[in-house]
């Protein structure tokens, strides 16, 4: 593909055809709440969007979120926006390894300094420079260098975005955010680097979490960028409003059964093949924002939760972490019926020590009881 | 601390603080009542303490007909969220899941429905009954910071609950910890105040009865 080409020239390229497009440029539209009169301006901005230049970076990741994105069933419309923009350096997905891996990178970044998008997936290990190295350097110091060119940072994933499962208990390389390590060590920027600390802590940054997140929440993120330019509005954890704006509980088909008090108690009783709510085996929606309920899976098939299983929560902060899968959300994390009984036994103990002692003071009182006579009152 | 480490704290060591406070407090001032004892009553029985004790419990929890006439607001509000405290601690499904958890045991859940409807009547009931005691100037008379104060620990984990089910304002995790941490402050407070009702009122009942029925009278 050359460069130069506009996205609307590459779809057409590979026999996408308008009816398919304008479709995308639709479901895109209403996904990201805006009215059915921004269609025609979205499909416009994308037709002739320049391929923008996107470095992605892949630190302490297990590729899902590339996954997520690529390997969909069937080529479509979102995997391709995704392949025809200027992926300028991916490892995973480039041929090229190495030092002729990092010069495309460099060169990418020459090119389009203050300009590209910088994707991120995976967290960086803060612990030791030792735990991830790419051609030799370390995430952080990739990290630093490449974030402070870019335009806006995107972190994909739960990883990139809150730490996730490299930085889950008991975190043993140190595993930071993308947005912690700009915010934490933006000072240790190299010397040759033409940036200053307080411009990298600046920097936009779009948490697109998910374990992996929905290959149509990234798309709308790059579309958001590619059709006004600017970055779309962001929640207090940084994540896009339109894809994380609501929590799954609260656009769940099941929810009507937990409105009913209507629960599955174990994944093969009556009600969990009735379909109830899963509440009671731990599900995490209420507290999960993501457009899993809405947006689903596998080209709009199902979601966890329409396949039967609990939300994890995945795009949530220290989801790995929240107290156990499958317990309920209200529940006690520790055995408090345990710390009840000893609660129960020391109390009684006590009451009895201290009736014990109420009933010594009673009758050493009635002993020392001085009897008063008229003759004693009229002294 | 994140939201979520600070639900997890509070779901944990937090709760397992207000539980071993809240149990041990009850079990002991019960129990401190109940050995202080009572002198033995050497007139011959002229009914059975025990059927007096057990009628009283039952029949004080109907408001005699001229008392009801002369404080019909205060009973009747006094039912009201009572009742609705009733309905929102132990009918709801989530709380039922906690207590499941705790006790081994569980019972059916009413519609969320219902119970977000009575919770609303209950806050507005508390608030009302508030007023009630502010304004009226023999309540105010008699009302102490202890008297506020417990209003303050019943009504929080109300709103605070109310607000978590519905999710307004900052991350659910946060609403979910502070409701939860305003029941932990309710359970510790209980046992050291007047909270302790909930237990005492049959005690008293009892004893009243007891010594009605002992003596042959129908309280």
């Amino acid at each position: 593909m050359k460069k130069d080409q506009t996205l609307g020239e590459v779809l057409r390229s590979r026999k996408i055809s308008r009816r398919g497009f304008l479709k995308f440029c639709a479901a895109t539209a209403s996904l990201m709440a805006l009215p059915p009169s921004m269609i025609p301006a979205i499909a416009r901005a994308l037709e002739n969007a320049r391929r923008p230049s996107v470095i992605w970076l892949s630190f302490q990741e297990c590729t899902g979120c590339t996954e997520s994105l690529t390997r969909s069933h069937a080529p479509t419309v979102e995997g391709l926006i995704f392949e025809s923009i200027s992926l300028d350096y991916h490892h995973t997905l480039q041929a090229a390894s190495g030092e002729a891996a990092e010069a495309a990178r460099e060169a990418a970044m020459q090119e389009n300094w203050g300009e590209y998008l910088l994707v991120v997936d995976g967290s960086i290990p803060a612990g030791g420079a030792g735990f991830s190295t790419i051609a030799g350097i370390s995430n952080m110091d990739m990290l630093l260098e490449t974030a402070a060119g870019a335009a806006a940072i995107i972190a994909v994933g739960s990883c990139a975005a809150f730490g996730g499962i490299p930085a889950a208990k008991p975190n043993p390389t140190g595993a930071l955010s993308v947005a912690e390590l700009l915010q934490g060590y933006a000072d240790q920027l190299p010397d040759t680097v033409n940036a200053t600390a307080s411009e990298l802590k600046s920097k936009p940054i779009i948490n697109v979490p998910g374990c992996p997140p929905i290959p149509v929440v990234i798309t709308g993120v790059l579309t958001h960028f590619l059709t006004f330019g600017t970055i779309p509005e962001l929640d207090a954890l940084s994540r896009p409003k339109v894809f994380y704006g609501n929590s799954i509980h609260d656009r769940c088909y099941r929810r009507p059964f937990y409105d009913r008090g209507q629960f599955a108690e174990t994944f093969d009783d009556e009600g969990a093949k009735k379909g109830w709510c899963l509440y009671k085996l731990g599900c995490k929606g209420p507290t999960t924002f993501n457009a899993c309920a809405t947006a689903k899976w596998n080209d709009g098939t199902s979601f966890p939760i329409e396949s039967g299983h609990p939300c994890l929560g995945c795009s949530e902060p220290d989801f790995w972490d929240a107290g156990g899968f499958y317990k309920a959300l209200s529940t006690p994390t520790e055995d408090i019926s345990r710390a009840a009984v000893y609660a129960v036994a020391a109390g009684a103990a006590a009451g009895v020590a201290l009736g014990a002692a109420n009933r010594a003071k009673k009758s050493k009182a009635a002993k020392n009881h001085q009897k008063v006579s008229i003759d004693d009152l009229e002294k | 601390m994140t939201d979520t480490e600070f639900l997890l704290w509070v779901r944990g060591p937090a709760f397992e603080i207000a539980t071993i406070i809240f149990t041990l407090g009850v079990v002991l001032r019960i129990l401190e009542i109940v050995f202080l004892g009572r002198k033995a009553n050497l007139a011959e029985a002229r009914g059975s303490a025990t059927a007096g004790g057990i009628r009283t419990i039952i029949t004080r929890s109907v408001p005699e007909s001229g008392t009801f006439k002369r404080s019909t607001f205060v009973i009747v509000a006094g039912y009201l969220f009572h009742i609705g405290l009733f309905v929102t601690i132990f009918l709801f499904a989530p709380h039922i899941l906690t207590f499941e958890s705790v006790l081994g045991f569980s019972w059916p859940a009413l519609p969320t429905a219902i119970v977000d409807a009575t919770a609303v009547v209950t806050v507005i009931t508390l608030l009302v009954v508030l007023i009630h005691r502010m304004q009226d100037p023999v309540m105010r008379f008699l009302s102490g910071f202890q008297d506020y104060l417990v209003w303050l620990v019943t009504f929080l984990p109300l709103v605070t609950g109310y607000i978590a089910f519905h999710r307004v304002g900052p991350a659910p995790q946060m609403l979910i910890a502070i409701h939860i941490l305003s029941v932990e402050a309710l359970m510790v407070l209980f046992p050291f105040t007047k909270l302790m009702h909930a237990f005492t009122l049959f005690m008293s009942r009892w004893y009243n009865g007891a010594i009605s029925g002992y003596r042959g009278v129908n309280s």
